[in-house]
């Protein structure tokens, strides 16, 4: 199992790719500046006992890794910039459903950033529960706020509806006629997706699958692109969460698991052209055929998420280390200052292009699967013996 | 917050919206737009199609009307031959002809001539015998108005006969 991991970590470089850029970015901002919350980077693993010494820290010292990482996360409010201890952020509807209090709906400002209670209800600040909202008591609500996120995603969204359906009114008014405005721009975009992901990977039964895939390509693309835009209403790092990709990723795999064949289960239980010993005693081949299943939306997944989160984290880190040189010098943060604006408009151009790879792999993939899951039998023993 | 850990909220209003996207997508924007680009493209198809036929069509016509030129130009040669042979046989058969006529008409006026000049020498021979009939008739009444004279011509005459 482990072996087939590797390859596939091994199949998917993109991964390692954006996990090579974390474990070297991690590092590079931690040792230079000790105040890095330890617990950030290594995710649910590990507790820190060393977020109270950093909460007081925070008021004091620039933290860069706080910095970015409250970017990277989510939010209750949308923080634009702070003056001193003033902080500017728009405030967003906090919707909360617990047991003992019902449904409660109320406006992110009126926790005055983590500093008031409001209805029995406060917001953590620091720590491992930073952003999280508890009732008096400890325990946690239903928390369905219109967090940034998803304030990001509900303009994402809009944007996107608003796009296509201006041109889907167009294509119902006059089909036959050549493109014009949008159509111009989208269309062979469209057509590209159709013609050179969904059509060669799917198969012949791939109309079925076109508008999810459809869907699912401009969805990715918009919400990356808005991510590049660093003013409220987009700037959030919505792609670069790890829910958001996996409610793709688990609606790829609904669909991949729905769509399966007879055959598509007869490979992964009793692959053909596999010699006997490696199903019979030990089920190997089915075992890991069967964690394959699973596998692939779970690198769908992170593969999206760790790309984007990269991403976002390079360009803040660059932004970053300008404050960091003002600390020691002023005149040399004026100098690193050029080399991080520029390496940023770089940085930007870059994101640009992953943005749309990022769309187009996750298209391509889930296209592949459906591919898989839809595909005849006689086809795989050509491929197996290509 | 974790980095790695979904949340509730994100999940529930992601694919809420993401679903709902979807919907009206798929309804209002795909449908319309991928059917209308299946119609473009099968008109475009067709329209390739024709014009390959109209093309096809227009070649063969294209032949065809070659095919007719050069039967036309043949055709045309061969009149061309023919009113040529037909003109020289004409021309031959007429200078022949001609020729034919000439030689009868010449043959006719010689004929002509000989019978004139038969004629003419008859008419000047017998004038001739008349004449002369009339100047003997003269000379003899001239001659014999002398008794002593014709008898002098009879004896010339008679010693001149012989008798034999």
């Amino acid at each position: 199992m482990f072996i087939f991991m590797a390859t596939f970590l091994g199949m998917h470089r993109k991964i390692c790719k954006a996990l090579l850029m974390l474990a070297f970015l991690l590092p590079w901002t931690n040792s230079g500046f000790a105040s890095l919350n330890a617990e950030e980077e290594h995710s649910a693993d590990s507790v820190s006992a060393a977020h109270g010494s950093e909460s007081s820290e925070e008021t004091e010292k620039l933290n860069p890794g706080n910095f970015i990482f409250d970017h990277i996360k989510d939010a209750h409010e949308w923080h634009i910039m702070s003056i001193g201890k003033k902080h500017i952020s728009i405030p967003l509807p906090v919707i909360l459903y617990s047991k003992s209090r019902g449904l409660t709906i109320f406006m992110s400002s009126k926790f005055e950033h983590g500093h008031a209670t409001y209805k029995g209800f406060r917001l953590e600040t620091t720590g491992k529960n930073k952003n999280k909202i508890f009732e008096e008591d400890g325990s946690q609500p239903f928390d369905i706020s219109i967090t940034k996120n998803i304030a990001s995603l509900f303009f994402g969204v809009l944007l996107l509806l608003y796009i296509f359906l201006s041109m889907g009114r167009a294509y119902r008014k006059n089909p036959v006629s050549a493109p014009s405005g949008w159509q111009t721009w989208l269309e062979p975009i469209v057509i590209f997706v159709r013609d050179d992901i969904i059509k060669p990977s799917v198969g012949p039964k791939y109309e079925r699958y076109t508008p999810y895939l459809l869907t699912l390509f401009f969805f990715i693309w918009i919400n990356n692109m808005l991510g590049l835009i660093p003013i409220p209403p987009a700037g959030a790092n919505l792609m670069g969460n790890i829910a958001m990709t996996m409610v793709l990723a688990v609606l790829t795999f609904i669909i991949t698991t729905v769509s399966g064949t007879r055959d598509y289960w007869k490979h992964i239980f009793n692959t053909p052209g596999v010699p006997w010993w490696l199903k019979l005693p030990i089920p190997i081949m089915p075992v890991v055929e069967a964690l394959g299943i699973f596998t692939k939306p779970i690198v769908l997944m992170i593969r999206l998420f760790a790309n984007i989160t990269a991403g976002h984290i390079i360009v803040m880190a660059f932004i970053m280390l300008i404050y960091i040189f003002a600390e020691m010098s002023t005149g040399l943060a004026y100098g690193i200052s050029v080399v991080s604006v520029l390496f940023n408009v770089f940085m930007t151009f870059l994101e640009l292009l992953v943005a749309f790879i990022q769309a187009f792999i996750f298209t391509f993939l889930s296209s592949i699967y459906f591919g898989l899951a839809l595909a005849e039998h006689h086809e795989e023993h050509q491929q197996e013996n290509a | 917050m974790d980095l790695l850990i979904p949340e509730f909220g994100t999940i529930f209003w992601s694919l809420l919206v993401f679903g709902i996207t979807f919907f009206i997508l798929a309804r209002y924007a795909w449908k319309p737009m991928l059917k209308a680009l299946k119609q473009r493209d099968t008109s475009i198809a067709e329209a390739l199609q024709a014009a390959e036929k109209a093309k096809a069509d227009v070649s063969k016509l294209h032949a065809e009307n070659e095919k007719l030129l050069a039967e036309a130009r043949v055709e045309r040669d061969k009149i061309l031959q023919e009113a040529r042979e037909l003109k020289d046989a004409l021309l031959s058969e007429s200078r022949e002809l001609a020729k034919k006529e000439g030689h009868k008409m010449i043959e006719d006026a010689r004929e002509a001539i000989k019978n004139e000049r038969a004629a003419a020498i008859q008419d000047i021979k017998k004038q001739v015998s008349e004449l002369s009939v009339a100047i003997s008739e003269k000379i003899l009444l001239h001659e014999l108005s002398d008794p002593a004279k014709q008898k002098e011509i009879i004896e010339k005459s008679l010693v001149d006969v012989k008798f034999n």
